[in-house]
């Protein structure tokens, strides 16, 4: 039964899948075998996107069929089950910048991933960015931009983490259409990823969870 | 430009042919004969990519943006509001760097019409986004996901009701009135009219005089500098008019990226039916642009179905069919269009070198694709052009702009068929950059 549910969610079959997740629920089975149900799912669905088999639509569909099965079986969870997660990863569109999609997406990737994530949304001053890094004790900080005025608000991003003093206990990733190896230069960034799976391979190999 | 009387006999190819020599013969007043011949013989430039003809040099006609007025001192604020600075701005940039189309135009757009419309869609400087910042784009579903049958069934009753008064504050009372295709026998008329007696419509009549009047002062400034640039500079205009594909009508602005995204799951089949009642749409507006304008060219920016924003299997089965439609329409009509793709089209090569798009009839502009297949595969059949990256622009040196245009001319315009220009609209880029990428273009450009 667990099974249909993955099958369903790797087809994208959104009404199937929630239909499965109720018909599970109702028999009692355990809501986590339906959650790592899922999570199986949209490995497959990540692998796929990998290798050039999936895309943006496909990686959007699934996170909300994944969502729509989450939030039904929340009420069954009795109490807070917080798995472990792998860590905390801020993540915002830089200051001068308010497109939003692709950090979104990455958001749910890194959140289906294990990790937790703090999404400071979009246009957001480097001092946010710090008190975030800071307060959360964040591992992995990831910026996103599509203009080409984002390079500029990446480094100056970049160097106010820097002179708050927390540079050296976090590792920073760019995002976005424009971005490569010279934005990560020119910002002071660690490195960059050209897609949602790329930017969780970063996290997973600075973290240590792969 | 007037259409001759029999028009409607004459085949796309003679129609393409009026239309070319209508914009090479363009009814300006020149500053001198030879900068009249200086205009001809840009205009033959093109004539002769898009014909795949070998042309006398390799015409550069970069995507400028924001660009002059970064480099005059000026933001982008000041160029929104200030149509002095838009116009001297403007033309001294075109006078410094002599390129060979002039830029982006439309692009430097008045932000006084958008106070006044309190337009929703886009933030711009001042307003919402940084002084120094181009507009951008208020991601969301303008359109809500159930009202497909609503587009579908009218789509000019849909804009005027529902769709305008949510993206323009100013334009919230036309969903009170009755859409105009009620206006059809005598007894009907008065109840129609009635609607216009209510205030908040007196109001918003009078705000759409205001922003008539705006629009007309910000295009007055804007085609001044244009006709300036074309009558003392010999430097033709690169777009006579605009459309878009279906499915980025849909997903740029209307559903948004992700709603359009899940629809294509979860009502495939209104998706496919709103695309095609779009079509005549997409190719009625760019003909009527370019009839006024005299200028064949229809510029057409692609966003949402590049590499990674759909399968290939999508590609071919939801957003080609509709946009080829496009494209064969405005062909027949005599219309060039001008697609600048945005993105990577890597994937798309194949489908796009569409053999049922009949040859040297319209430019694809590249951004981030593999220009050596592109021209390949593409090339072949039609002009192409772009691909400059932004970010050797903003973070290069001129060294390294040199040989990037040098090795590109190399792999893409031998025996003609390529225009240089920038992968994306240029907002940002190092003066002596931008400089190092113009004369790298005249050097190569005529040597092909």
């Amino acid at each position: 039964m667990a099974g249909g549910l993955k099958e369903a969610v790797i087809e994208l079959r959104e009404a199937d899948a929630l239909r499965i997740t109720d018909e599970l629920l109702r028999s009692g089975t355990d809501p986590l075998t339906v959650v790592s149900s899922c999570k199986e799912a949209m490995d497959v669905i990540g692998q796929r996107f990998a290798n050039g088999e999936a895309f943006i639509p496909e990686l959007i569909m699934a996170g909300e069929i994944m969502q729509g099965v989450t939030a039904k079986v929340k009420p069954y969870l009795q109490t807070e089950t917080s798995s472990a997660r792998l860590g905390t990863v801020v993540m915002c569109t830089v200051q001068g910048d308010i497109h939003d999609i692709g950090k979104d997406i990455v958001v749910t990737m890194l959140d289906i991933a294990g990790f937790d994530v703090v999404d400071l949304g979009v246009d957001v001053p480097p001092d946010r960015v710090v008190e975030a890094v800071r307060d959360h004790k964040a591992q992995v900080l990831g910026l996103s931009g599509l203009l080409t005025i984002a390079f500029d608000s990446m480094k100056t991003t970049v160097a106010a983490v820097e002179d708050a003093g927390l540079r050296d206990g976090v590792k920073i990733m760019l995002g976005g259409a424009p971005v490569t190896a010279d934005v990560v230069a020119y910002a002071g960034a660690d490195d960059w990823g050209k897609d949602a799976i790329a930017a969780v391979e970063l996290a997973r190999t600075w973290v240590g969870g792969a | 430009m007037t259409l001759p009387d029999n028009w409607n006999e004459l085949t796309s190819e003679a129609r393409l042919e009026f239309r070319l020599d209508a914009w090479q013969n363009a009814p300006i007043e020149f500053a001198s004969p030879q900068v009249a011949q200086a205009y001809r013989d840009r205009v033959q430039l093109y004539r002769d990519v898009i014909a795949l003809k070998k042309p006398a040099t390799v015409p550069i006609a970069p995507w400028i943006g924001l660009l002059p007025f970064r480099y005059y001192g000026h933001t982008a604020k000041q160029a929104y509001y200030d149509y002095e600075i838009l116009k001297d701005d403007w033309y001294r940039f075109h006078e410094e760097t002599m390129p060979d189309g002039i830029g982006l135009t439309l692009g430097i757009v008045p932000g006084k019409l958008f106070e006044i419309l309190d337009y929703h869609l886009y933030d711009w400087p001042g307003h919402g986004t940084p002084d120094d910042t181009s507009y951008q784009y208020n991601e969301k579903e303008w359109m809500k996901a159930d009202e497909y049958t609503a587009l579908i069934q009218d789509p000019g009753s849909y804009w005027q009701r529902t769709y305008l008064p949510r993206v323009f504050g100013a334009l919230e009372p036309f969903a009170q009135l009755s859409p105009w295709t009620d206006l059809v026998e005598i007894p009907f008329t008065a109840p129609f009219f009635a609607g216009f007696a209510a205030s908040p419509v007196k109001e918003m009549l009078k705000k759409l005089a205001e922003a008539g009047d705006a629009a007309m002062e910000w295009l007055q400034a804007s085609m001044a500098a244009d006709g300036r640039i074309m009558a003392t500079l010999g430097i033709p205009q690169t777009a006579g008019g605009s459309s878009k594909a279906p499915y980025d009508i849909l997903g740029d602005t209307m559903r948004g990226t992700r709603g359009l995204m899940l629809d294509k799951f979860r009502q495939p089949d209104n998706v496919k039916t709103a695309m095609e009642r779009l079509v005549p749409l997409a190719v009625d507006w760019a003909v009527r642009s370019n009839n006024v304008t005299g200028n064949p060219i229809v510029f057409i920016p692609i966003h949402k179905g590049a590499d990674g924003f759909m399968s290939d299997a999508d590609f071919r089965e939801l957003y080609w069919p509709t946009f080829k439609a496009v494209l064969l329409g405005l062909i027949e009509q005599g219309l060039v269009p001008w697609v600048f793709v945005e993105g990577s089209y890597n994937e798309r090569l194949e489908v796009i070198a569409d053999e049922e798009i009949p040859a040297g009839r319209m430019v694809w502009m590249f951004d981030a694709t593999d220009m050596e297949r592109a021209k390949a595969i593409v090339g072949s059949r039609q002009c192409i052009g772009g691909n400059v990256p932004a970010a050797l622009f903003a973070m290069g040196t001129p060294e390294e702009m040199d040989a990037y245009v040098k090795d590109l001319l190399g792999k893409t315009a031998k025996n003609g068929g390529f225009i240089l220009s920038s992968g994306i609209v240029l907002d940002e880029a190092d003066p002596t950059v931008y400089r190092a990428f113009i004369d790298a273009g005249r050097r190569y450009g005529a040597e092909i």
